[in-house]
C-alpha cells in the first residue's frame, strides 16, 4: 500500500450556463477511507461525482486517480480504471436478467475474460448482496430496495477501487436502511474506498471516517465528523439549528 | 426452437435447389428473398439489437451499387468490383457513423433518412461520374440468363448466409452483449465500461457492409442503375418493416419477416397495384401498435412461463 491518496482533486470547476455548479473544489481521498459528502440539494454533489467519472468534463482543475491524470476520461474509461458509481435514480438494463446486468459490469471492465467467467463473478456478487432468488428475473421486475442491491452488485462486479454511492439509500424504510448500512460496511471491509453522498445523517454518521460539506458548489468544510458537525457554517448551510443542538447533546452525553 | 431451425434448413434447401426445378421467375423471386434477408439481417444489427432506428439502408445499398457498377465499368472483374464496393461502403459508414451516431432516437432516425436523400442527390447531380438521371449501364454477365440467374442467386445467398452468421455471433458474443446493453440503457452501458461510441460504429458498419454487398450484386444483376432505383426511399422503409414484422433484435425474426413480406407482396399486392403503398403504411402502424415484438413473439408468448417476479428478500 502506498501512502499517496487514491483520489486527488484540485481546483475543480464546472459551470452550466451562468450557474457555477462546482467552484474551485480541492480534496483528497485516502485508500480505504469512507468519506461522507453532504450538502443541501443543488450544492453540486452529483455534479462532482459526474466530473470524477467523466460524465461531464470540468472547465478547470485536475483529477488524479491513483497518480494518473483522469481529468478528461470518458465514463467507460473510468469504469475500467476502477472508478465505479451508483446512481441516485437506479440505472439497470431493464429487460435483462439480474445475472446479465451484473455480468455486464464484470465483462466490460475487463474483470472477466469471457461471458461464462463474467457470469461466475456476477453470481458471487449477487450472493454477496443477497439477490440470489432473483438472479434469473428481469431487472425491471425488482422492487426498489432490490434494484438498489442490483446497483451494488453491478458496481462490485466491476472490481472497483473507488465506489461512489450517490444517495443509494433514498426512499428506503428503516428496516431496509439497516440492511443497506450493513451492506456498505461489508463492502468497505473488502478494502474498497467509498465516497458516500447522503442526506440521511444516520447513515453518514454511522459510516464515515471523514465528512466533506459542499454548499453552492464550494467545499466549505472537511474533516472528522464531530468537528464538521460542530462548525457553525455547516449548521447554517445544511444541518439546521435543531439538529446541531440535538447532536451536541448526544455528543456531550 | 429446434423446429424453427429445421424449417429454416428446409427453406434454405428449397432456395439452393431453385435453379434445378424453378423457372426464371422463381429464381428471381429467390434472389430477391436473399437480397432482402441480407438487408434485414444487416439492419437488425444496428436497428434491432442496438436499438438505433436506422433508415440509412438504401444509402449504403446505393453506395455499394454505384461503387460496384463504376468499378465494373472501369473493367474490374465482377467479384473484385463487389469486394471494392464493400470496402468503400465500410469506409463511408465508419465516417458517417462517427458523425450521425451522436444523435439518438428520433433524431438519429431523421438523420439516417437524410443520408439516403443526400446520397441520391449526389448520384443524380454528379452526372460526369454516374450518368445522373440518364442512368448507368453495367456490363452484362456473359453465359445466358439461366447461368446469370444462378450466379446472382448464389451470390445473394452467400451474403444473406454471412449476415445470418454475423447475427448468430452477435447474439452470443461480447459485442452483441455490449450492443444489447446500449439498447437497454446507453448511459448505464457507458458506466459499466462499454466503449459505446466504438460499439455503435461497429454495429453501424456491420449493417452497412451487408447493404453495400447486396447493392453491388444488385447492380451487376440488373445491369442498369439510376439514382432513384439505387437510393430508394421505399427500400429504406421496407427493410426495417420486414425485420420488425418477424421480430427485431432476434436472429430468425428478420428472415421470417422477409419471407412473409415478400410472399404477401407477390400474392396480394400484384392485385392491389393502386394502393400498394397505403397497405405498407397500414402495416407499419399495425405492427407498432399491435405486434411490437413481431411474428416470432406470438410463438414465444404462448410458450414462455409467467415471468418470475421479485418480492423483498426477508431481512437476514
Amino acid at each position: 500500500m502506498s501512502q499517496d491518496p487514491l483520489l486527488r482533486v484540485s481546483g475543480l470547476e464546472k459551470s452550466f450556463g451562468g450557474v457555477r455548479a462546482v467552484r474551485q473544489v480541492s480534496f483528497e481521498v485516502g485508500r480505504g477511507e469512507i468519506v461522507g459528502l453532504i450538502g443541501p440539494n443543488g450544492a453540486g454533489k452529483t455534479t462532482l461525482v459526474n466530473l470524477i467519472t467523466g460524465v461531464v468534463r470540468p472547465d478547470g482543475g485536475r483529477i488524479l486517480f491513483d497518480g494518473a491524470d483522469v481529468t478528461t476520461q470518458r465514463p467507460f474509461q473510468a469504469a475500467r480504471r476502477g472508478l465505479a458509481r451508483t446512481f441516485q435514480i437506479v440505472q439497470p438494463f431493464p429487460q435483462m436478467t439480474v445475472l446479465e446486468n451484473v455480468a455486464a459490469g464484470a465483462l466490460f471492465t475487463g474483470k472477466a475474460a469471457s461471458r461464462r467467467e463474467a457470469e461466475r463473478v456476477a453470481a458471487e456478487q449477487i450472493a454477496f448482496v443477497g439477490l440470489q432468488p432473483f438472479a434469473e428475473a428481469p431487472a425491471v421486475s425488482l422492487t426498489l430496495p432490490n434494484r438498489k442491491r442490483l446497483e451494488f452488485a453491478k458496481s462490485l462486479a466491476m472490481g472497483p477501487r473507488l465506489l461512489m454511492l450517490d444517495e443509494v439509500n433514498a426512499g428506503l424504510n428503516s428496516a431496509e436502511l439497516d440492511n443497506a448500512l450493513d451492506l456498505i460496511r461489508r463492502i468497505a471491509a473488502r478494502g474498497i474506498t467509498i465516497i458516500l453522498i447522503e442526506h440521511l445523517m444516520k447513515v453518514v454518521l454511522g459510516l464515515s471516517t471523514r465528512i466533506m460539506v459542499l454548499h453552492h458548489g464550494e467545499l466549505i468544510r472537511a474533516g472528522a465528523p464531530r468537528d464538521v458537525l460542530a462548525d457553525p457554517r455547516v449548521v447554517e448551510a445544511y444541518l439546521g439549528q435543531k439538529f446541531a443542538e440535538r447532536y451536541g447533546r448526544l455528543a456531550d452525553a | 426452437m429446434r423446429t424453427r431451425y429445421v424449417l429454416l434448413a428446409v427453406g434454405v434447401a428449397l432456395l439452393v435447389l431453385l435453379p434445378a426445378y424453378g423457372g426464371n421467375y422463381l429464381v428471381r423471386f429467390g434472389t430477391f428473398l436473399c437480397m432482402y434477408a441480407a438487408l434485414a439481417l444487416g439492419w437488425n444489427v444496428i436497428g434491432g439489437v442496438t436499438g438505433y432506428p436506422s433508415f440509412a439502408t438504401a444509402a449504403f445499398f446505393g453506395a455499394g451499387a454505384y461503387a460496384g457498377a463504376l468499378l465494373q465499368v472501369a473493367h474490374a472483374p465482377m467479384p473484385l468490383a463487389w469486394v471494392g464496393a464493400v470496402v468503400f461502403v465500410a469506409a463511408a459508414a465508419t465516417v458517417v457513423g462517427f458523425m450521425i451516431l451522436r444523435l439518438r432516437g428520433h433524431y438519429f432516425a431523421v438523420g439516417s433518412i437524410a443520408l439516403v436523400e443526400v446520397a441520391r442527390l449526389v448520384a443524380s447531380s454528379w452526372s460526369d461520374l454516374t450518368g445522373g438521371g440518364m442512368g448507368l449501364n453495367v456490363p452484362i454477365l456473359p453465359g445466358g440468363p439461366e447461368y446469370a440467374g444462378m450466379v446472382f442467386l448464389y451470390s445473394m445467398f452467400a451474403v444473406a448466409a454471412a449476415a445470418f452468421a454475423v447475427g448468430l455471433w452477435i447474439e452470443h458474443g461480447k459485442l452483441g452483449f455490449a450492443l444489447r446493453c446500449i439498447q437497454q440503457n446507453e448511459d448505464a452501458a457507458d458506466m459499466v465500461g462499454v466503449n459505446t461510441t466504438a460499439c455503435k460504429i461497429a454495429a453501424f458498419v456491420l449493417s452497412a457492409v451487408f447493404a453495400g454487398a447486396a447493392g453491388a450484386i444488385y447492380a451487376s444483376w440488373t445491369a442498369y442503375l439510376d439514382p432513384s432505383d439505387a437510393f430508394s426511399i421505399l427500400l429504406t422503409l421496407k427493410v426495417p418493416v420486414m425485420a420488425m414484422l418477424g421480430g427485431a433484435g432476434t436472429v430468425l425474426g428478420p428472415i421470417v419477416g422477409v419471407v412473409v413480406f415478400q410472399a404477401m407482396e407477390e400474392l396480394l399486392w400484384s392485385n392491389f397495384l393502386e394502393i400498394h403503398h397505403a397497405i405498407l403504411g397500414l402495416m407499419i402502424v399495425g405492427l407498432i401498435f399491435f405486434l411490437p415484438g413481431g411474428l416470432l413473439s406470438l410463438g414465444a408468448r404462448r410458450r414462455m412461463p409467467a415471468r418470475a417476479t421479485s418480492r423483498e428478500v426477508p431481512a437476514e
